[in-house]
């Protein structure tokens, strides 16, 4: 299946977006970031960006005070994986210039078309950033 | 900002986020809640601004972790919405907040088909992707053939058909009949040619999944697949926009990499040679570079190649070329590279030939095992596990051991397992196994599971040039200041059969090693004690004629303990109080432990399952590793209580906890009601002389014992009978109801013939004194079609004969009229037409009725038209096992079981069962003897043909037990079957046999036929 679920989180701790793939109840949802997150803020800029959780492999990255952490199953390649990351992270700057975290915050429902646009069903759907912005802007447009 | 012009959702993110802290977020958050949802109450007067910035606030809250219990309403109808923005919105909201199941989605289905079918192409593209990610099997019948449909269509743009190839994934893993998978093959290769990488990278996708599912049907992809990779490596016409640092798609890259994996070879030598060239030039091409980016990206495609390589076998320099590159990985300062080396190289310890070139990369491996991430350390762990033999265990396992006592908590069982499993497989010699369990315990006690500390009871009891040593050792740790209970046990255990072994070293007189173990007394738990006073007992039979003080000295202990309130603990208290009264006798009564009967580890048991799965990668292997050991504690016999005693669950037949399983339970007391009313088998059977076999060769010798189909000590005990079951009502409960009105006794069990039925295809179904009814049938995929002959035994006509066939819903049927009369001696057949519409273990009932004299016969049995008959054995190869068995990763679509109470039989008698339950037992692809893998091929008017693959792990030591595992690509075939094969495999209790004397002596009040038959007596009573 992929992608089980794109987490972006603050140093804090506090979900600023939540995409899962699989469904999960609430209570469920809470634990699993609540473990998560606590294995990889924990963690240092030396250590690699892989950590195992239960069943799941959460492929992380950092940029400046934002945490994007990806969970996927065994069939999945990390580095791809952490290169999507980037990836997604190249397109919002596309779209916001020089995202940060007040962007994905104000505008979690752009965050919300743009990793629509990249991943659905949890496969990647579309890597041309101007393919994925093209919906948004055309909304823009008529909004 | 403009903050996407919904003031009101800004103000109310910035309202969150000023919030101090948890407590105020909260009530900010409720208030919202309160807002909207008084909002939404007057629902006419909201725009569909108002509606879209609410949803969005919803979303916001739900995301926050608090639960959103309302408005989801509103958010579907948003969907309807005639402007794009509320539209997207209402599609959004809708697939975060809902999932496949929810009420509310099925009211969109419509809405949503009409956008998927409409020219709009933004909304088209909006339902595709809610299809794709929420769409549940409504969704799949309703919608399969338009998202089909667009995915095809030359007229679509792209991206409109790159979404449909991703919801049509979706809706084939909701619903796999709905892609008429034969013609989709040529389809999916025209899907390859696409020259849009966007589409590409979906159908991609798209394909993965079909391949998995059945690569047989997809050999002509193959080389498309390989075309794609071609123009990926040399990149051509690949657009800018595709390209990532410089590297064509590597997203693309690695899916298609990954799709190939699923074929078991590549055959064709010009499209072999064109893989391979490509893979070469990955392998050799890949170097490491200044930027992040692109290195990774890079690197990802290489480790995908490595994969293939590794996957495909290839040649020797090839592999040899990995090895090395994966060798330079594992020392890079990267830690990412470093943890992917780590686990590409266990990956690749299943191709057999790497194993000694790997062994050259120990002592790195070594120095990973102390890095500074877990994450690395995990990898290396694995490894090292994988690699270890002969040769190298001795380091391997003192490397765990030093860095047990370091390593955190995490991984502490984890490793005590591991080093515990190596140590005994790989054992140079015995006392390094003994002590490197001791140094377990000693280091790690709390994660030492009982299992490891009774194994090594074992060995030494069993060897006894072990014994010195092993309780020197434990005389040795039992020295050191403070020790883990475990550590105790142990030692106790030892000391107690084995400390006169070392009568004459210092510290080592009987009266020491007491002392010494008492002193640990007081710091135990419960379950410990009773193991210390064995020990007492022990040492005051092994210094037989006791030292008085410290005859004494027990004595005292035992009396304290002889009112303890834990019953195991008063209980030997006193009793070994009372047999060390009798002095010399004790020698006799407390000898020492004989040798445990020879068997297999249940710890390196758990080591060759997983290296079965060795196609799995490690994170999985773990998983189960970690599954099997909470499952075989329970399976090792305490060596405390001496001999092995038979499983206690063996006969006790115990439900799973699912509500499922409910059927079972009632089928089990069905049957075992069936043959209950064999109260007294000595008694001579009086009504089974058979009359002429006019069925001929239909007849099985069963054994003709006859039970007649009633329970007569449940009636008469007053127990409730079968209305008194849960579920009675079942079609399976219904065998046999209703027989009290009749007197007339069947011959032979009812349920063993139905049984025989079910592994054979013809037989008889019943007989009595009148009537015999024999079944013949044969099975073609998912369609049967039976025969029934019923034989009239007399020489009188038998009257109102009927015959019904109850069917459950999930078999149509049938049977042909039945006559009302059938002449003397004569025999009908009636054809019955079956057909099986899906996977269901219920069963189909024939009620059968006919009148004898003034007596009504009636009586409900059960149609051998099971599961099992709809199974075509297949012989599947390795190289077709293990893909399939890889791709079905885990449930619903895999289970795994632990069935207990299993009727012991040798293995060949299990493949034969198996053989006659249609599953072709492959023998060969378990590389453990004691394990059997069978396959067949499931039928259904749903699922057409399904491949079902069994595998069954078998306890040599304990045949009542064994670990069952069954894959399907469908999640009901997979739990029925495994349903199924568990009812064949697990004894039936023949006769709960309460003895019942009550039935014994039957009333000689009016009876009608035979006075000695229970049924008589019950008709009689009632």
């Amino acid at each position: 299946m992929g992608i089980r679920f794109v987490l972006m989180v603050n140093k804090q701790g506090q979900t600023r977006l939540a995409q899962y793939y699989e469904y999960l109840t609430l209570e469920e949802r809470r634990t699993l970031e609540g473990e998560i997150v606590r294995k990889c803020l924990a963690r240092n800029e030396q250590q690699c960006s892989f950590v195992e959780h239960r069943t799941y492999k959460i492929v992380y990255r950092r940029y400046a005070s934002l945490f994007f952490l990806v969970g996927v199953d065994n069939e999945e390649n990390e580095l791809a994986i952490l290169e999507f990351i980037h990836l997604l992270v190249e397109t919002m700057d596309r779209h916001f210039g020089n995202v940060c975290e007040l962007d994905i915050m104000f505008h979690l429902e752009k965050a919300h078309f743009m990793l629509e646009e990249m991943v659905m069903n949890g496969c990647v759907v579309e890597t041309s950033k101007a393919n994925i912005l093209a919906p948004i802007q055309l909304m823009d447009k008529t909004s | 900002m403009a903050l996407s012009g919904m003031r009101g959702l800004s103000v109310f993110i910035s309202d969150v986020r000023n919030c101090r802290n948890k407590e105020q977020e909260r009530l900010r958050v409720d208030k919202e809640l309160g807002n909207i949802r008084t909002r939404f109450k007057n629902e006419k007067g909201l725009t569909p601004y108002e509606k879209k910035k609410y949803v969005w606030k919803m979303l916001y809250i739900y995301m926050l972790g608090y639960d959103v219990d309302f408005g989801h309403m509103e958010a579907v109808s948003l969907i309807s919405a005639p402007k794009y923005p509320e539209k997207q919105v209402g599609y959004i909201v809708t697939s975060c907040l809902l999932n496949e199941n929810h009420d509310f989605l099925r009211l969109a289905i419509n809405a949503v088909r009409n956008d998927i079918i409409g020219r709009n192409e933004t909304f088209q593209c909006l339902a595709l992707t809610l299809v794709g990610n929420i769409g549940g099997r409504e969704f799949a019948e309703s919608l399969a053939p338009d998202v089909q449909k667009l995915l095809i269509s030359s007229s679509c743009r792209p991206l409109v058909r790159k979404k449909a190839a991703l919801c049509l994934l979706r809706l084939f893993r909701k619903n796999s009949d709905i892609l008429n998978v034969d013609g989709w093959s040529d389809r999916m290769a025209q899907l390859l040619d696409e020259r849009d990488l966007g589409v590409l990278t979906s159908s991609v996708s798209l394909f993965v999944a079909l391949v998995s599912n059945n690569h047989e049907a997809y050999w002509n992809c193959l080389p498309k697949c390989v075309k794609v990779m071609e123009r990926l490596a040399r990149n051509q016409d690949i657009p800018q926009e595709y390209t990532y640092y410089g590297i064509p798609s590597p997203w693309l890259q690695v899916k298609t990499m990954r799709a190939l994996q699923y074929f078991p070879t590549v055959e064709d030598p010009t499209i072999r040679r064109a893989l391979f060239e490509v893979l070469q030039r990955i392998l050799m091409g890949t170097d490491v570079v200044k930027n992040v980016n692109k290195n990774n990206a890079s690197h990802a495609v290489l480790f995908e190649a490595l994969a293939l390589v590794m996957h495909l076998d290839s040649e020797k320099e090839m592999m040899s070329q990995c090895v090395a590159l994966l060798g330079k990985f594992i020392a890079v300062r990267e830690p990412n590279i470093r943890y992917l080396g780590l686990e590409n190289m266990t990956r690749m310890l299943m191709v057999t030939d790497v194993h000694e070139i790997i062994k050259r990369h120990q002592a790195q491996i070594i120095t990973s095992l102390k890095d500074p991430d877990i994450s690395i350390r995990r990898r290396s762990l694995d490894l090292l596990y994988g690699m270890c033999d002969v040769s190298n265990a001795k380091d391997i396992v003192e490397e765990l051991l030093q860095y047990l006592a370091t390593a955190d908590f995490a991984m502490r069982e984890e490793l005590a397992l591991k080093a515990a499993i190596l140590a005994e497989k790989f054992a140079p010699d015995l006392s390094w196994y003994v002590d490197v369990i001791l140094q377990l315990i000693d280091k790690a006690g709390d994660f030492v599971s009982d299992d490891i500390w009774f194994r090594v009871v074992q060995f030494v009891t069993n060897n006894e040039d072990l014994q010195p040593y092993a309780a020197l050792k434990a005389r040795e740790y039992l020295d050191k200041p403070a020790i883990h209970e475990t550590m105790v046990k142990v030692s106790a255990y030892l000391l107690g059969e084995y400390s006169h072994l070392l009568a004459r070293r210092p510290g080592c007189s009987p009266k020491e090693i007491f002392s010494i173990i008492h002193e640990k007394l007081p710091t135990v738990s419960t379950p410990t004690i009773p193991i210390l006073l064995t020990t007492y007992a022990k040492i005051l039979m092994h210094s037989q004629p006791a030292d008085p003080e410290l005859q004494n000295q027990i004595w005292a202990v035992y009396s304290k303990y002889e009112s303890c309130i834990d019953a195991e603990i008063q209980q030997r208290a006193v009793e070994y109080l009372a047999l060390s009264r009798k002095g010399e006798a004790l020698v006799d009564i407390l000898a020492e432990m004989p040798k445990f009967p020879e068997r297999e580890s249940s710890l390196i048991k758990k080591a060759e399952d997983t290296e079965a799965d060795t196609a799995e990668l490690s994170a999985i292997k773990l998983r189960t590793q970690q599954q099997t050991s909470n499952a075989l504690v329970l399976t090792d016999q305490r060596p405390a209580n001496g001999a092995p005693q038979v499983s206690q669950l063996g006969m006790v037949m115990v439900p799973s906890t699912s509500n499922v399983d409910q059927n079972t339970v009632d089928q089990r007391v069905t049957q075992s009601n069936g043959t209950l009313s064999a109260v007294d088998p000595q008694l001579p059977v009086q009504d089974h002389a058979p009359a002429g076999d006019i069925l001929g060769d239909l007849l099985s010798p069963l054994a003709i014992e006859g039970p007649p189909s009633v329970s007569p000590q449940s009636e008469l005990n007053g127990v409730p009978s079968y209305e008194g079951i849960p579920g009675a009502n079942d079609a399976l409960a219904l065998a046999h109801v209703g027989d009290q009105e009749s007197t007339v006794k069947p011959i032979g069990d009812i349920a063993e013939r139905f049984h025989a039925l079910c592994l054979k295809d013809s037989g008889v179904l019943y007989e009595d004194p009148y009537v015999q009814i024999g079944i013949k049938a044969e099975w073609r995929g998912h369609q049967g079609r039976m025969v029934l002959f019923l034989g009239n035994k007399n020489t009188a006509p038998l009257d109102s004969v009927q015959a019904i066939i109850l069917s459950p819903s999930h078999l149509k049927s049938d049977l042909s009229l039945v006559p009302e009369v059938i002449p003397p001696r004569a025999q009908v057949q009636c054809p019955l037409e079956v057909v099986n519409l899906r996977p269901s273990r219920d069963v189909a009932v024939l009620d059968f009725s006919y009148k004898f004299g003034t007596y009504l016969v009636n009586n409900k049995l059960r149609i051998p038209a099971v599961l099992s008959k709809f199974l075509q054995p297949v012989q599947v190869s390795a190289e077709e096992f293990f893909p399939q068995w890889r791709s079905l990763p885990g449930p619903p679509l895999k289970l795994q079981e632990v069935v207990r109470g299993v009727t012991p039989m040798s293995l060949g008698e299990m493949a034969n069962l198996f053989n006659s339950l249609r599953l072709m037992v492959c023998p060969g692809l378990d590389p453990n003897a004691c394990n059997l893998v069978a396959s067949s091929t499931f039928y259904s008017e749903n699922t057409r043909g399904m491949l079902c693959l069994v595998r069954v792990e078998t306890d040599p030591a304990d045949r009542t037990q064994l670990r069952m595992t069954v894959a399907s690509g469908d999640p009901t075939l997979t739990f029925e079957l495994k349903e199924f094969i568990k009812e064949h495999l697990v004894s039936i209790p023949t006769g709960g046999k309460p003895p019942a004397p009550v039935a014994q002596q039957p009333q000689p009040t009016n009876p009608p036929i035979a006075s000695s038959d229970p049924g008589a007596l019950l008709a009689g009573l009632l």
